[in-house]
Parts: C-alpha cells; structure tokens; sequence
C-alpha cells in the first residue's frame, strides 16, 4: 500500500466551478419542485391513487440499489484481499455513500407528509420491511463511514478487512431489503416472488459499477492523472459479468413468472401486449440496457476503447432506470387479480394510466446531481483518489 | 405499547394540532374512538359486513356510495382528476367467464383480520382495533404509500390536494392515505354504517361476527359467503354472497 498516494484534486478550475454551479441548479430545481408539489398538493403529479409510486421512486431505488453496488470495489479488495482494488477502495466507498444520500433525499421528498419525516424516524413499526429499510440505510451510512475511517488511518487500516466484512454483509442485507419491498407484496402479481432479492443484489452490482466506472473515468480524465490499463480491464471484465448475471436473473424471473397461470396476465402484459411497458422493456431494458453494453464489452472491435467502455456504463444506467421503471410503475400499471376466474366489466380492472410530471423528473435529477456534488466535494477536501493508477504501478498489486 | 384512548382524548389532540400544538406521543398508538359511556371496543367483537349481490340493485350500490360521500365527505376534491380523486367504496360489475353471470358488488376496505397495509406501515399509522377495525392515524401516516401497494383490494386512496370543510368526526389531510372506515364513529355510539343505512333491502347485513345471536352471524351460518381473495388468507371482516 505504501508507495500509492492519495492526493486530494485541484477544484480551482473553470471546469470544477461550472460543473458544481451546474450541479447546484439541478439540486435547487428539485428543492423548487418539492416545494411547489407541497404548494399545490400531489394532483400535479402524475401520480393517482393506481399508480401511487411513480417516477421518483424510479430514481430513488435505482440510487439506493446503485449506492450498495457502488461498495463493491472496496468489498472485493478487503474481503476477498484483492490489492488491486485497494488503490480504487476509498472512492468506492464515497460513491456508495453518496449515490445512498441521493436516493434518500428523492425518497423523503417525495413522501406525502415530509413534515413528518421525525416520525418516520421514532415511530416503528418492526414488521414493516419499510421500516427495517430506515434502520438498513442509517445503518449503511454508519458502518461506510467508519470503514472510510479505517481506510484513511494508516494505523487503523488492520481493522479494514474486519469492518470490510462488516460492511459487505451490510451491503447484501441492505439490497435484499430493497428487493423485498417488492418480494412481500402478494397481491401484486407483477412482485411477490422471492427472486426479487437476489435478483435486486445482482442489479445492484451492475448498476453500481458502472456509476463507479463512469466516476472513476471522469475524475481522472478531468484532473489529468493517469489511469492506466490494467484496472480499466480488470473493471470492464467485471462490468460485463454483471451485466450478464442480471440478463439471466430477468430470464429466470420471467420465465418462473410464465410456468405460474396465476401470472400469465401480468407476464403477458409486460413481454407482449403492455404497449409502452413492452418496448420499454424490450428496447429500453434488454436490447439497449443488456445486449448493446455486452457487445461494446466483449467484442474485439470495441473491447479496449475507453470511450465505449463509458458508452456501455451510461447504457447500463439508462437500461437499469427502464427496468426499475417497467418493474415499478408497469407492476403497477397492471390490475390486481381481485375476481380470479371473472372478468370486471366496471369499476376496476384497466390498465391504470401514469404520465410523468416535470416537477417529479426535476426531483429525482437532483438525487442525482446530490450524489455527484458530494462526491466532487469531497474528493477535492479529502484525498480519496490515488495521485496515478498507471499500470506498472497497479502491476505491483496485480501482481502481489 | 397499545393504548387506549377514549373519544374525547381524540378529538383534543385533532384541536391541539390545528391550533398548532404538536403532539408526540410516541409508543401510543390511537386504537380507539370509543369512550367509557359508549360501546367498548374489544377483541370479543368483530365488526363485518355481509353484501347479498343476489339482492343489491345497481341503484342500491350508487345510494352506497353517495351516502359514504355525505357521511365522510370525500369525493368533493376540485383539482385532482378522476384517477386521483378519493374512492373509499366502489362499484364493480363482475362477470363469471364460464356461466356469465354477471354481479354488482361494492368494494370497500374489506377491514382484514391480517391487513397486509398494517403490516408495511413503517410508522404504525394503519392500525387495527381490537374489534378488526382497519384505520389509519392520521397524524401518524407520512404518505409513503406503501399501503396502498399492499392492499390486495386497491381500498386505500391518497389524498392529492388541500381539503376544506371537513366533517369533524373525520379530519382527512393532504399527503395522507385514506380508506373506509366502516363509519367507527357511528358505530362507537351503537349505530349503523351509513352505506348499510342507505340500503333498504337486507342486501348489506352489518354486525358482530362473533356473536351467535347477530342477524350476521346467523346468516353466515346458513348461506354461502364468500371473501375476495380468499387465497390471500386475510380473513376480511367483509363477506359477499351471490358470487
Ligand atoms: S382491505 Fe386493504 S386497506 Fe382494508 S384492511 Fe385489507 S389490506 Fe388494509
Ligand atoms: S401511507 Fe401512511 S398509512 Fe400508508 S403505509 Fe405509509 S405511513 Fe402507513
């Protein structure tokens, strides 16, 4: 570890200045939209009482799934002892951090009553996978920041495999949790089923690397410091199983969802006839999400060019948001089975309509501009990112 | 960690909040309206309702609706459109795909014996009440919504705009959930539901499930009832016959 430095960055150019006053506005217009939903009340939304979670939930979850993934650099140098990913551990602890706070704020911003988030804080209920959320999350932030801790003291840094270990498993918790705010719900054949947690972790992992990769690229491009081969391949190789895995994970789920009668309605709904919810889910999520990222990872043509190794992070992003939407809103969208066997001629049973407002697109953009503000903050007060990550200095710990 | 306050208490704390005063009184959860002078509430009760649709007319279901409106005031929001606008009681056409018989029913909160809304509550505010009541507390409820995800029945409607003119019995609030109640403020003082009121035939029959000597429970034991779901497990205090 010891000939890697860290060094804080610059911050002093025209560069950082534009891209944290950016960063402000689009935080400032979520602030402005929350205010002015409160104003007026959740009418202007484009949220009813059908589809009660619309499009910040989207980002809110796709945030908090990506925050836990984003750990997993750290977690795979200190748990399972890859040095080459020590050098990279700090920074994924940060983003973690920072995704997390950024899909807290969309979600408590868009509670009904956010006035009353101190009872959300005192009131529990311990059935409630909701509540159990709160105390994973909180929970996260704690155990993050002491294992940051631990990385930054040279004489606390014997206690980082141990609080590594610690945060894993927190990390793990944490997604399953997510996972089975949807796994528990059994009147809605779109969830309630018990590969939601797994399948959440997986999406996690993907989701959460990219967000770091891009992070990564982006921080050593704009402040000139070398990023070298080596732990670019090593990130890209990764990026491709995981991609990968969740493909599978969405096979699985699917096709488990088709042997079951009771949910050929929904799976029908989704794969064939949902309208919007089908493209979205075939082009949106398989083909622009899955296949286009894998081909860019693995073919010989496009496989060592960095650009399209970021062009395949932002279409994961992009991929993960659609299937966080098709999952939330199209689950949604769908009619519970209230008369199984009958068909309702009246009164409930259509496909539920939802048409995205702007103030709850600005809201959950600002989630988002949090987690990037946070990070370039801190990694200009903090020395988070090593000086160089050039390959004969990675090559050390490739190879030790 | 359950207790109880009376009637009385309640409506002081509705005054406190609106005069400003916050209250937290945290660990007690509000499971009651009833007061000493009034009907106890207790699990030796289980309040229920039974809907004939053998017998419940289409004009039967609309006076349903329009009197939980009058009771309970909702459904008078200006701004919210039709798919945001409160439905504490709906009317369902339903049809048997085999036989095509057709039925009309009301749907309201069928008040679970295990709510799967209580059950994701993060903060406790939907509740059950000793005689199977399914409420939500108001002050408690932070509008996450997640009860409305969890319930199997879609009973559950968020309100989306400012109220005013609120019926002092029930003080709905903006950024809150909502669902029949199955008028607990009448029925605390020994009265009938207002839907069941409105209903001049014995196509709805409300009462005491547990108790032998109820016209609910006589009648249960004699014809076949049915519940929504029933797969779900729920056992709702609502019973249908005719479907
Ligand atoms: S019908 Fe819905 S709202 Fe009513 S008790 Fe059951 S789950 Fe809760
Ligand atoms: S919306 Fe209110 S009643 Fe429903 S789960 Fe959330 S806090 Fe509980």
């Amino acid at each position: 570890m010891s000939n890697i430095r860290f060094e804080q960055i610059e911050g002093k150019s025209l560069g950082f200045y534009t891209l944290i006053t950016g960063l402000w506005i689009l935080i400032l217009a979520a602030l402005g939209s929350v205010y002015y939903v409160e104003h007026y009340g959740h009418f202007v939304t484009g949220m009813n009482n059908r589809i009660v979670w619309g499009i910040p939930h989207v980002f809110a979850l796709f945030l908090i799934i990506a925050a836990s993934g984003a750990l997993n650099v750290a977690s795979i140098s200190s748990v399972f002892n890859k040095k080459l990913y020590k050098s990279l551990s700090r920074l994924s602890g940060l983003v973690a951090l920072s995704l997390l706070a950024g899909g807290l704020m969309v979600l408590v911003l868009d509670l009904g009553r956010i006035d009353r988030l101190i009872v959300a804080m005192t009131e529990y209920n311990f059935k409630s996978i909701f509540a159990w959320n709160i105390i994973l999350y909180n929970g996260f932030f704690v155990v993050v920041a002491i294992y940051l801790w631990m990385m930054f003291e040279r004489r606390m840094d014997k206690f980082s495999h141990k609080v590594g270990l610690v945060a894993f498993s927190w990390r793990l918790i944490l997604t399953t949790g997510t996972g089975s705010i949807f796994g528990f719900l059994v009147a809605r054949q779109a969830y309630d089923a018990v590969i939601m947690a797994p399948m959440f972790i997986i999406m996690s992992f993907s989701f959460g690397l990219a967000s770091f990769i891009l992070i990564l690229m982006a921080s050593y491009k704009w402040t000139n410091r070398p990023l070298g081969n080596i732990i670019v391949n090593r990130l890209r190789n990764l990026l491709g199983v995981f991609v990968a895995a969740v493909m599978y994970f969405v096979a699985v789920y699917h096709l488990g969802n088709l042997y079951l009668a009771e949910n050929a309605g929904i799976e029908n709904f989704i794969l064939f006839d949902g309208g919007i919810y089908t493209k979205l889910f075939w082009y949106g999520q398989i083909i622009l999400g899955g296949i286009v990222p894998m081909v860019l990872i693995y073919h010989p043509f496009t496989k060592g060019d960095r650009s399209m190794l970021g062009l395949s992070s932002v279409l994961i992003i992009i991929g993960g948001f659609v299937q966080l939407y098709v999952i939330i809103i199209g689950g949604q969208a769908y009619p519970m089975e209230l008369f199984p066997g009958k068909e309702i001629l009246e009164g409930y049973g259509d496909i539920a309509q939802y048409l995205v407002s702007l103030p709850e697109i600005f809201l959950g953009i600002g989630g988002i501009a949090l987690a990037i503000i946070i990070v370039t903050f801190l990694v200009k007060f903090l020395a988070f990112l090593p000086e160089s990550l050039e390959d004969d200095l990675t090559d050390s710990y490739h190879k030790g | 960690m359950n207790k109880t306050l009376n009637r009385r208490d309640f409506i002081k704390i509705m005054n406190a909040t609106t005069t400003g005063v916050a209250i937290v009184a945290s660990g007690i959860t509000l499971t009651t309206f009833a007061s000493v002078n009034e009907i106890p509430v207790t699990n030796k009760k289980r309040w229920g309702l039974l809907i004939d649709t053998n017998k419940l007319t289409e004009t039967d279901i609309d006076g349903m609706v329009n009197a939980c409106q009058q009771e309970q005031g909702w459904g008078t929001e200006t701004h919210s459109t039709a798919s945001q606008k409160p439905g504490w009681i709906k009317k369902l056409k339903v049809k048997d795909k085999a036989t095509n018989k057709v039925s009309n029913l009301a749907l309201m909160c069928q008040h679970c014996e295990e709510p799967p809304c209580v059950d994701v509550c993060p903060t406790n505010a939907s509740m059950k009440r000793e005689d199977g009541i399914v409420l939500v507390d108001k002050h408690l409820c932070i509008g996450c919504r997640y009860c409305m995800m969890a319930c199997p029945y879609d009973a559950r409607s968020f309100v989306h705009e400012t109220l005013n003119n609120q019926k002092e019995h029930m003080p709905r609030g903006k950024g809150t959930v909502e669902a029949c109640t199955m008028c607990v403020h009448k029925i605390d003082k020994g009265e009938t539901p207002a839907c069941v009121e409105s209903v001049n035939s014995e196509a709805v029959i409300f009462g005491n499930l547990y108790d032998e000597s109820s016209q609910i429970n006589q009648t249960l034991k004699i014809i076949q009832s049915s519940q929504i779901r029933s797969d779900l497990n729920l056992n709702t205090g609502v019973r249908y016959s005719g479907i």
